[in-house]
């Protein structure tokens, strides 16, 4: 619904407040409005983020994107891609970035049926 | 002058040979040997500020250390060519949709002072759910790959050596693939980026709860390495029906992504405000303006301000935006600019060009420098009423906007009441505001719960993160998370994997292929955004009324061979009488250098050798504007001592004024025994120069004096081959200085034996 501009009719509780009162609410509301979304980005994840983290592992791209794709198949991102590929690595005795390419192409993910659950 | 940039003690594998300002940036060279480059450093540069730095005859108060190599202002001859540079950092933004070329507009735009090139990402990549690889070619902007990230940052380590000042490079941190965009910038040297997940949700409409997770892992990525963050405000003003109205609205969302990047690791001084003066003339937009710059920097005074160029209110004529540019900068300097940003003036009508980015800086840098300390003596009265009141209430109606938001359940349900971008000034609503589902948008229902297991062997990643006890415990105790896999890329450059092309066609190479004869020749073609793109324009008066005149502009685009002509600016001198039209249009035409009669630049002698022979010849001059002509100016600069003139060496000069009949200067020169007659000629009409000189060379020939006598012209329109047809010695035209034409004389009398 449309509605006229009231800013002289909701203003009366700000009138009184000091120019330096007012900036600290401005800032004390912006703080409570982010509050929320900082708490939901950390206890959540998304596919780019655990593909930021493959990354961040030494995993080219398009494998980034398949292993994110397998684990998001699998409902398993939610314990972290690089936590998989990382764990994979040790029981294989092989490099992380080995690791990962096996796991994007599918393969071994019995290995972490057995330990997370999900497809094989 | 200031020092070179510290360059790396040894040149490793994969840096590109130093530029030679005489020759063009070789591209298939800087593409080699790519995947050993590792950027030279992370982070932002700011200028460094010289405070009451002195430049020729003037103190500076707003200026930072100089360049080693640029370009000047036009005027700057008058000022021993000093070239001075701003406190801020300078924007420039490049959209060509090629790396390639726009490495070599990046190389002209550091030249003339911008230090921080922001490239536009190519049309619909930000919903691309993950990163692209090599170097297809872009829409409006590139495609961001590695590939063309670190091509285009070994160039400009190249270009910041050749100008000696660091350069910030600077694109997007937006869309699906936000962290990992942010991730491959931090290990590419990527020194700036825009991230705000505000943009995504309102004009991306992407998934709003994606937005908001995947922006706190890439802002605390951006974080450690320092990375400077710039928000996506300046879009609400882009798009808002009354621009005016969307100040309270521009306020909270800063807030938002302010207190946002705060509370997810980034330090406030590498957070920067994309804010732009909303308004445009005819609107009294300074007045409108400058209370909201003033209740920006009141209440965002710890964060760093980059000053946007209005684009809301920009149409095709350059000289328009240009001086509502030249406006927002007067606010930047009455306030502050940490960052100014410029936009070039032909954005309102093409993808922008190559001399357009140079022009837009350019105005920045003229507009900056020009305004230097001008607000140590203009000051904004913040007791001004209307000032005062309107700061104040701006204030108020974003506490306002908060307060709703928040009681309305946050910042998701307002997106889903259309808070955002609503044509009424907050209180005051429209109901046309841009409304997102939270439930809804690109990417919708991909975020998942942090699982109890949950962990990420790596640095610098935001939010819980249950790392193993037996690899550090928690990992802060032992040392640092990726020690659990022999070090991470952020820690460890050379685990950075490079994939160079996955399109055999859609590549750098093939598009070079294209081009390569003209490069290996060296022959020239015109462009204005890409290699012999043929792209010309052509500015005509055209005694019709617009459309009329638009049309047969049409047609004179085809008779002067012009290809897929286009009207890019028209505007009506009169409705009947006539109208301005620029036509643009592509020249299929090649010039070979090696083909063209290009006579030697005038030789110059050293002011001792002109000073001994003139003081052994006693040389006598005898000047006059001649003809109806009342133009003094020009003659006065070759003559004048004081403009670096004749009298200098010392001729002796007798001045005869202006609009002097041509028999009277000869008559003159005779009766002083002169050598020299010099005569200026400005106006054209007619032919009045061409009639004078062939008077005057005749009249010398009838007296008898012609072999005694050097007979030089000078005017804005004169040159020395259209001179010398008409009879004189010499012709001198726009740009002479005294030396040139005391060089001339002395060379010409040793030749002649006078």
């Amino acid at each position: 619904m449309p509605r006229e501009d009231t800013y002289l009719q909701v203003r009366g509780h700000l009138a009184e407040l000091s120019d330096e009162e007012l900036e600290a609410r401005f800032w004390e509301l912006a703080q409570r409005v982010v509050d929320p979304l900082v708490e939901l980005a950390r206890t959540h994840t998304s596919p780019s983020i655990e593909r930021s983290v493959l990354m961040r592992m030494g995993v080219d791209s398009p494998t980034c994107m398949a292993m994110a794709g397998e684990c998001e198949k699998r409902g398993l991102l939610g314990h972290g891609a690089g936590h998989i590929v990382w764990w994979c690595a040790g029981e294989w005795d092989v490099p992380v970035v080995e690791a990962a390419r096996r796991l994007a192409a599918g393969e071994g993910w019995d290995a972490v049926a057995a330990k997370w659950g999900g497809a094989a | 002058m200031s020092d070179q940039p510290p360059r790396p003690a040894t040149v490793r594998p994969g840096d590109g040979a130093p530029l030679d300002p005489e020759e063009k940036i070789d591209i298939p060279a800087l593409l080699k040997d790519l995947e050993l480059y590792r950027p030279r450093r992370h982070g932002w540069h700011w200028r460094e500020p010289v405070p009451d730095q002195k430049l020729f005859k003037f103190r500076y108060k707003e200026t930072s250390k100089g360049l080693t190599n640029s370009i000047p202002l036009p005027a700057a001859h008058y000022f021993d060519f000093i070239d001075p540079q701003p406190d801020c950092v300078v924007t420039t933004e490049i959209a060509s949709g090629r790396f390639e070329d726009d490495i070599r507009r990046m190389r002209m735009a550091a030249w003339h002072g911008a230090d921080h090139m922001m490239v536009i990402r190519t049309a619909g990549q930000s919903h691309m759910d993950g990163l692209l690889e090599g170097t297809p070619e872009g829409v409006g902007g590139i495609a961001v790959t590695r590939k063309q990230v670190r091509a285009t940052r070994k160039a400009l380590d190249l270009i910041e050596d050749e100008v000696g000042r660091p350069i910030n490079f600077h694109s997007y941190v937006s869309g699906v693939a936000g962290p990992e965009m942010a991730v491959m910038f931090a290990e590419e040297g990527v020194n700036g980026a825009h991230q705000d997940p505000q943009y995504n949700v309102l004009y991306r409409n992407i998934n709003m709860h994606r937005s908001f997770v995947d922006a706190a892992v890439a802002k605390h990525v951006m974080a450690a390495v320092r990375m400077a963050q710039i928000d996506g405000a300046h879009n609400a003003n882009a798009t808002a029906v009354e621009a005016w109205k969307v100040m309270p609205e521009l306020l909270v969302q800063h807030a938002i992504n302010c207190a946002y990047s705060v509370s997810v690791g980034m330090p406030k001084e590498d957070i920067c405000l994309s804010t732009v003066p909303p308004d445009a003339a005819p609107a009294p937009c300074m007045r409108m303006d400058l209370p909201y710059a003033v209740a920006l920097r009141d209440l965002f005074g710890e964060y760093r301000m980059r000053a946007q160029q209005n684009t809301r209110y920009m149409e095709s004529d350059s000289r328009d935006a240009t001086v509502s540019h030249v406006m927002n900068l007067m606010i930047s300097r009455l306030t502050s600019a940490d960052i100014q940003s410029t936009i070039t003036p032909d954005e309102g009508r093409n993808v922008p060009w190559h001399y357009n980015n140079v022009a837009a800086v350019n105005t920045a840098k003229q507009s900056l420098v020009g305004m230097d300390g001008m607000r140590e003596m203009v000051k904004i009265d913040r007791e001004a009423p209307e000032l005062k009141a309107r700061v104040r209430e701006l204030k108020e109606r974003a506490v306002l906007f908060l307060e709703a938001m928040l009681e309305e359940g946050g910042y998701f349900a307002a997106v889903e009441e259309a808070y955002f971008v609503d044509s009424g000034e907050y209180p005051e609503t429209n109901d046309d505001g841009i409304a997102r589902k939270a439930q809804g948008g690109v990417a919708v229902g991909t975020i998942v719960p942090r699982a109890a297991d949950y962990m990420a062997p790596v640095c610098h990643h935001f939010g819980e993160n249950h790392l193993p006890e037996a690899a550090g415990g928690s990992a802060a105790r032992a040392g640092k998370a990726c020690d659990l896999i022999g070090g991470c890329t952020l820690c460890d450059a050379d685990k950075v994997p490079f994939i160079d092309e996955l399109d055999p066609e859609d590549n750098v190479n093939t598009r070079l292929a294209q081009t390569a004869e003209l490069r290996a020749k060296g022959l020239v073609k015109p462009e204005v955004e890409w290699a012999a793109d043929g792209w010309v324009v052509v500015t005509m008066f055209l005694p019709a009324a617009p459309r009329v005149a638009e049309f047969a502009a049409l047609e004179f685009g085809k008779a002067m061979n012009l290809r897929d002509c286009e009207v890019i600016n028209k505007q009506v001198m009169h409705p009947a009488e006539g109208s301005l039209i620029e036509l643009k249009g592509r020249l299929d035409v090649v010039v070979d250098p090696a083909d063209l009669v290009i006579p030697p630049e005038p030789e110059v002698m050293s002011d001792a050798e002109i000073k001994a022979f003139v003081t052994e010849k006693g040389i006598k001059c005898v000047a006059a504007t001649v003809g109806e002509d009342e133009h003094s100016v020009g003659m006065r600069e070759i003559i004048d001592i004081k403009h670096g003139g004749l009298e200098k060496w010392g001729f002796a000069c007798e001045h005869l004024g202006t609009s002097v009949p041509v028999d009277k200067v000869l008559d003159a020169a005779i009766e002083h025994a002169a050598q020299v007659v010099l005569i200026s000629t400005i106006i054209t009409h007619g032919d009045m120069h061409r009639n004078a000189m062939e008077k005057l060379a005749d009249l010398a020939v009838e007296k008898g004096v012609r072999d005694k006598v050097l007979l030089i012209s000078g005017g804005t329109q004169v040159t020395d081959e259209l001179a010398r047809s008409w009879g004189m010695d010499a012709g001198f035209g726009r740009g002479t200085k005294g030396i040139n034409v005391a060089s001339f004389i002395v060379k010409a009398m040793r030749e002649r034996g006078m």
